[in-house]
């Protein structure tokens, strides 16, 4: 499967990521790769076969809905780029 | 302005997607704390702020609220629940992706009772209710470069009520969203609490031409936090979109954010085709699956629902619609109202009581029905009071009520002999104040014999005069009539 450079760019933009153009090439040509390898298993018939959502066979793995311990408020904020004493901040979001 | 008749042409229609915070004591997939009004940042955890290698694990109190939901809106449990991943970067959102319900909500179909405005009673259609959880907030504030970012909410248990496109007017998405609130607050697995955000509402509307087969595009609009204020944007989305079809003009699917200082919307997102969550099934959950014994178990522990406790109201003990409507409007009203009837038979009579002079009270105090000073012993021996004929219905609310709302240590039987306010119904000593009253006013007795029987209210009136209010009005009718014969 080929994936062209308009997906590449619209793929990119939605996980945040930016590339100069000789990159995208070579990410293009990578991604499509890839994808060929995996369509292999377009050869096996799924018919009738419910989707695996995890690879796991334990079902209802819960919790009591019980208030347990916190980050302490200087640890929460410790590995924030930036911060103040209450909040974490980020660049300014414009709706 | 667009006028009466080209608004005809057109028919509105609402789908309603309501978020209601879950009344757990902990997140979805933590165990931080899900508090109102806290400090910001203090209740958060690992999971919650999304640092790497922490995994999730499901709050079960979260799931069997959601299906509580669901049985109360008669929809489809499914019994097989797995998780999804929706992904979009925002700064409320540490993990860059929300874990919600895609493929698979919990709850499927459905119905939600409205009343119209005729009265009768129309059955919204619900796609679903599935579960998901809430992001962080995100503070904007004027002339601050940065914006502040509170993880406090993020991860607290939500679930998403979503409509059919089924309303068709402001007036039907107001009861359908009063009706959401009513069924979550009976349930108590949620405030409903619009102002601080614990219920959300998201409209989708769009207009078409009256007997058209498809519906027209669809505006979201978002930001509303009051019951009003989605009644208002649904207006003005009505109008905004008919101006745009009658000048020709293309209705552009977006998203857009209601102005309450205004009463208008605006577009809040243009790209909109960049909009792809690339949902897939969470691979860090296992999945729920709700046995027989569990979903029987919650069925169980349901309490009764506001239509239930209505037709009750209506059935068993007779009752107006009217009075079953207002006696459901809250869960701690109809329950202390259905307590009441266990001590009384005169259901129409306790209605009543409730109706005037406790809501009265409860309205000039500001107060809540359990705050309310006086027992359902007590005023079910007001009532029976009344029906004894020991006083009347005025006395009673007059003047035992009002002592009783001062002291609950007093019955009323006690208050009304005290303030000396039970009625004479004996005749015998009725007899004689009725006898002296007609021998007072012998010129009228012969007015009355010879036709003017409207002078019965003024022989009462001296009666009632004499025995200082206390006589029985029955009785003294009944004996009056009898004397004035002879």
């Amino acid at each position: 499967m080929r994936i062209d450079k308009t997906t590449i760019k619209k793929i990119s933009h939605l996980a945040r990521l930016e590339f100069d153009e000789n990159s995208a090439e070579k990410m293009s040509r990578d991604m499509s790769q890839i994808l060929d390898w995996v369509e292999q298993l377009n050869e096996i018939n799924t018919d009738n076969i419910e989707p695996l959502t995890t690879m796991s066979s334990e079902v209802n793995d819960m919790r009591e809905d019980v208030s347990g311990t916190h980050l302490n408020h200087e640890a929460a904020l410790k590995n924030a780029p930036k911060r103040d004493a209450e909040y974490f901040r980020v660049p300014k979001v414009l709706e | 302005m667009v006028s009466e008749e080209i608004k005809n042409k057109y028919q509105l229609v609402i789908g309603l997607e309501v978020h209601s915070q879950l009344l757990t004591n902990s997140k979805m997939f933590a165990s931080d704390a899900s508090d109102y009004g806290r400090a910001p940042n203090t209740q958060v955890s690992v999971i919650t702020l999304g640092h790497p290698g922490t995994l999730p694990k499901v709050n079960k109190k979260a799931i069997e609220f959601a299906i509580k939901m669901g049985l109360a809106c008669n929809c489809e449990i499914t019994r097989h629940n797995v998780f999804d991943r929706k992904n979009y970067f925002y700064p409320d959102l540490p993990k860059g992706f929300q874990i919600t319900q895609d493929k698979g909500p919990i709850c499927v179909g459905g119905t939600v009772p409205i009343k119209l405005e005729d009265g009768r009673t129309k059955e919204v259609l619900l796609n679903r209710i599935h579960l998901e959880e809430d992001a962080g907030k995100s503070i904007h504030l004027a002339g601050e470069p940065d914006t502040l970012v509170d993880f406090n909410r993020a991860g607290t248990p939500l679930i998403e009520i979503v409509s059919e496109p089924d309303l068709r007017s402001p007036e039907e998405a107001y009861a359908f969203l009063s009706e959401i609130k009513k069924l979550v607050k009976y349930l108590e697995i949620c405030d409903g609490n619009m102002e601080e955000g614990s219920l959300r509402c998201d409209a989708n509307v769009s207009v078409m031409l009256k007997g058209a087969k498809e519906y027209g595009k669809k505006v979201e609009v978002k930001n509303m936090n009051s019951f009003r204020n989605v009644f208002r944007a649904i207006e003005h989305e009505h109008i905004r979109i008919i101006e745009l079809l009658e000048a020709g003009e293309e209705v552009i699917s977006e998203t857009r954010t209601f102005d309450a200082a205004t009463g208008t919307t605006a577009s809040m997102r243009t790209k909109e085709d960049l909009n792809d969550y690339r949902y897939f099934p969470e691979p860090d959950l296992s999945p729920v699956v709700i046995s027989e014994e569990w979903l029987n178990s919650i069925k169980e522990s349901m309490p009764d629902l506001p239509r239930e406790l209505h037709q009750r109201f209506v059935e068993k003990y007779g009752l107006p619609e009217y009075d079953a409507s207002f006696l459901t409007e809250s869960k701690e009203m109809a329950l202390w109202f259905n307590e009441l009837c266990s001590k009384t038979k005169n259901y129409k009579s306790a209605s009543n009581w409730m109706m005037g002079p406790i809501k009265s009270y409860l309205n000039e105090e500001s107060v809540q029905i359990k705050d309310f000073p006086i027992g359902t012993d007590s005023l079910a021996e007001l009532i029976a009071l009344i029906d004894a004929g020991k006083v009347s219905f005025t006395v009673a609310s007059q003047k035992i009520y009002p002592e009783m709302l001062k002291s609950s240590e007093e019955n009323p039987i006690e208050i009304a002999q005290k303030l000396n306010l039970i009625q004479e119904s004996d005749e015998s000593s009725l007899m004689p104040i009725i006898e002296a009253v007609l021998a007072e006013n012998s010129g009228k007795v012969a007015e009355f014999k010879s036709g003017k029987k409207g002078l019965m209210g003024m022989f009462m009136g001296q009666v009632m005069k004499k025995s200082q209010g206390k006589a029985d009005p029955k009785v003294a009718t009944k004996l009056l009539t009898k004397l004035l014969q002879k």
